[in-house]
């Protein structure tokens, strides 16, 4: 692999898990615009643990994603209380607290940015992400799974089924935020450097985003979109300056089009029944 | 009236929205088995009495009593796991699950634990859960829709599809809001033999309904609300020739048995 493609692999390996870490609150129905925070808090604690503490990457990673769960179920128990714009903006909020906290953190270089000495392949990465993809598939096919979606369709029916949607959506939001994080980990390892700045609100939009281009209705819609928000702009290179406009106007194209996202429910459902009426002249009843 | 010991018993019980009295001091009980029909007039408070009873809405004051504890204080969805279920007059089923994982959310009331939650219900067709969903599906005649989503079938399916949810959670107490609102003669009909059956096994009935030959088909006894406040308690029958009941819904006396429009 040459090191351009290697380099574009890496992001998109590392941008389908954060893609992920959106995706889990967005699937309970709630917006996270703080996510690069908990994407911060991973890469920063791990790139700590490996540069002071001497760890190897991945224990270091699996520590940060944990202590940074732990720190999401705090934040997360008040902050969920909070819905809609409201539940958006205390994220935002908080993401801007983690952000201001690492500039003002002299022990990991403040706004100097902090170098991270330990070195991580893209065979790891990718086998990390490769790991996430399947274990969030898997997690939507427990019971966890369509109670999630049955919080983020309909909260109160839910509520009368005996469902907590308190705990629910407070277990979504910490996946998430350790997913995240696992990201933020390997993305310090990866590229040897990391600084607050580009951990903003910019940073979480862009990880929202390619969840909701993707779709939030099935677990497969965030692979799709960060692979388009990675891949594209690099496909588009050829038009040099241009490239960015013609991105955006792209994306906007495909709200306009789906709002759902790309993947949806009906969309699997027709490409699965297409497979079936192919397998079957008949087709359904 | 039978001198069992009621299962479900409001005493006194009252709600006010702003300065209006939806539920005016309203006691009634039910005894184990019984199938009894909420009646009364739109606006009559029908619908807020199941709001109480599953806690959808807090009760102002009074007590709701369940087998004689009372459960006044339990929020709302831990009172299905107490046995008491009900279904919705607008439809509410997930529109981005199947069928079978609707169902399939009926099951929550016993399946509450962390580790219930990791069961991988969708992944195996053999898991117990999604066997027994799959199982409630059929018998209800609609395994041919498991694998459909809810939201291009039928009004009267959805119908159906929200009572098995209901019944997956085992309960001991189910109230049905206009069951049978929306649908066609036979399908009412389907829906009563359906509920026949399921009285069968023991369970407790009590629907809201406007249609008065299904109640009359169906109800051992009435309850007649108007303003919030209880008018009459007494068989389907008498209900029909009570004045004070026809007064209340129409006000003259031209006939009872039509049905209402929901």
């Amino acid at each position: 692999m040459s090191g351009y493609l290697e380099g574009v692999f890496v992001l998109l390996a590392i941008n389908i898990i954060l893609a992920y870490g959106a995706f889990l609150p967005l699937a309970a129905g709630q917006l996270n615009l703080g996510v690069a925070g908990f994407v911060a808090m991973g890469a920063y604690i791990a790139a700590y643990l490996t540069n002071v503490y001497a760890w190897t990457p991945i224990p270091a990673a699996i520590a940060a994603s944990l202590l940074t769960a732990i720190i999401a179920l705090i934040v997360g128990f008040p902050i969920l209380r909070t819905r809609g714009i409201y539940l958006a903006l205390a994220t935002f909020a908080f993401g801007q607290v983690v952000q201001a906290t690492i500039l003002n953190l002299n022990v990991v270089g403040g706004a100097a940015g902090y170098p991270v000495q330990t070195f991580v392949g893209p065979a790891l990465v990718g086998t990390v992400a490769l790991i996430v993809v399947i274990a969030v598939i898997l997690l939507f096919h427990t019971r966890l799974g369509i109670s999630l979606t049955a919080v983020s369709d309909d909260e109160i029916a839910a509520d009368m089924m005996g469902l907590s949607v308190r705990w629910l959506q407070t277990t979504a939001f910490t996946l998430g935020s350790a997913i995240a994080a696992l990201g933020g980990a390997l993305y310090a390892h990866h590229f040897s450097f990391v600084e607050a700045q580009n951990f903003g609100i910019l940073a979480s939009l862009y990880i929202v985003l390619y969840v909701l281009l993707g779709g939030t209705q099935t677990v497969y819609g965030p692979i799709l979109g960060a692979a388009v928000f990675t891949l594209l702009p690099e496909l588009l290179r050829g038009s040099a300056s241009w490239r960015y406009v013609i991105f955006a106007c792209l994306i906007i194209a495909v709200m306009v089009l789906r709002p759902q996202g790309v993947v949806t429910t009906g969309l699997l459902r027709r490409l699965f029944d297409i497979r079936r009426a192919g397998a079957a002249p008949q087709g359904r009843k | 009236m039978t001198m069992a010991s009621p299962i479900l018993e409001l005493d006194c019980v009252s709600k006010n929205f702003g300065g209006l009295k939806v539920i005016d001091n309203l006691s009634f009980s039910v005894t184990p088995g019984e199938r009894v029909a909420l009646i009364g007039p739109n606006g009559a408070g029908k619908t807020t009495a199941f709001n109480l009873i599953t806690d959808f809405y807090h009760v102002d004051s009074g007590r709701i009593l369940l087998d004689g504890r009372d459960i006044t204080a339990v929020p709302s969805r831990k009172r299905i796991c107490h046995g008491i279920a009900r279904t919705f007059q607008n439809i509410r089923l997930m529109s981005h699950l199947t069928v079978l994982e609707n169902v399939m959310i009926g099951q929550s009331a016993h399946n509450a634990s962390a580790l219930a939650m990791l069961q991988p219900v969708n992944l195996l067709p053999g898991n117990r859960w999604r066997k027994q969903a799959r199982k409630a599906l059929d018998a209800a005649g609609l395994g041919q829709y498991a694998l459909e989503t809810t939201g291009a079938l039928p009004y009267g399916i959805q119908k159906r599809i929200e009572l098995v949810r209901a019944l997956l959670s085992e309960p001991r107490i189910l109230l049905l809001d206009e069951p049978a609102a929306g649908l066609n003669s036979s399908e009412t009909e389907e829906l009563r033999q359906q509920l026949i059956e399921v009285s069968r096994r023991g369970l407790t009935l009590i629907v809201v309904e406007h249609d008065m030959h299904f109640i009359g088909a169906f109800c051992q006894r009435v309850i007649v609300l108007n303003f919030g406040c209880k008018i009459a308690e007494c068989s389907p029958h008498e209900a029909q020739a009570d004045p004070q009941v026809r007064e209340a819904y129409l006000g003259s006396d031209d006939e009872l048995g039509q049905p209402h429009a929901a």
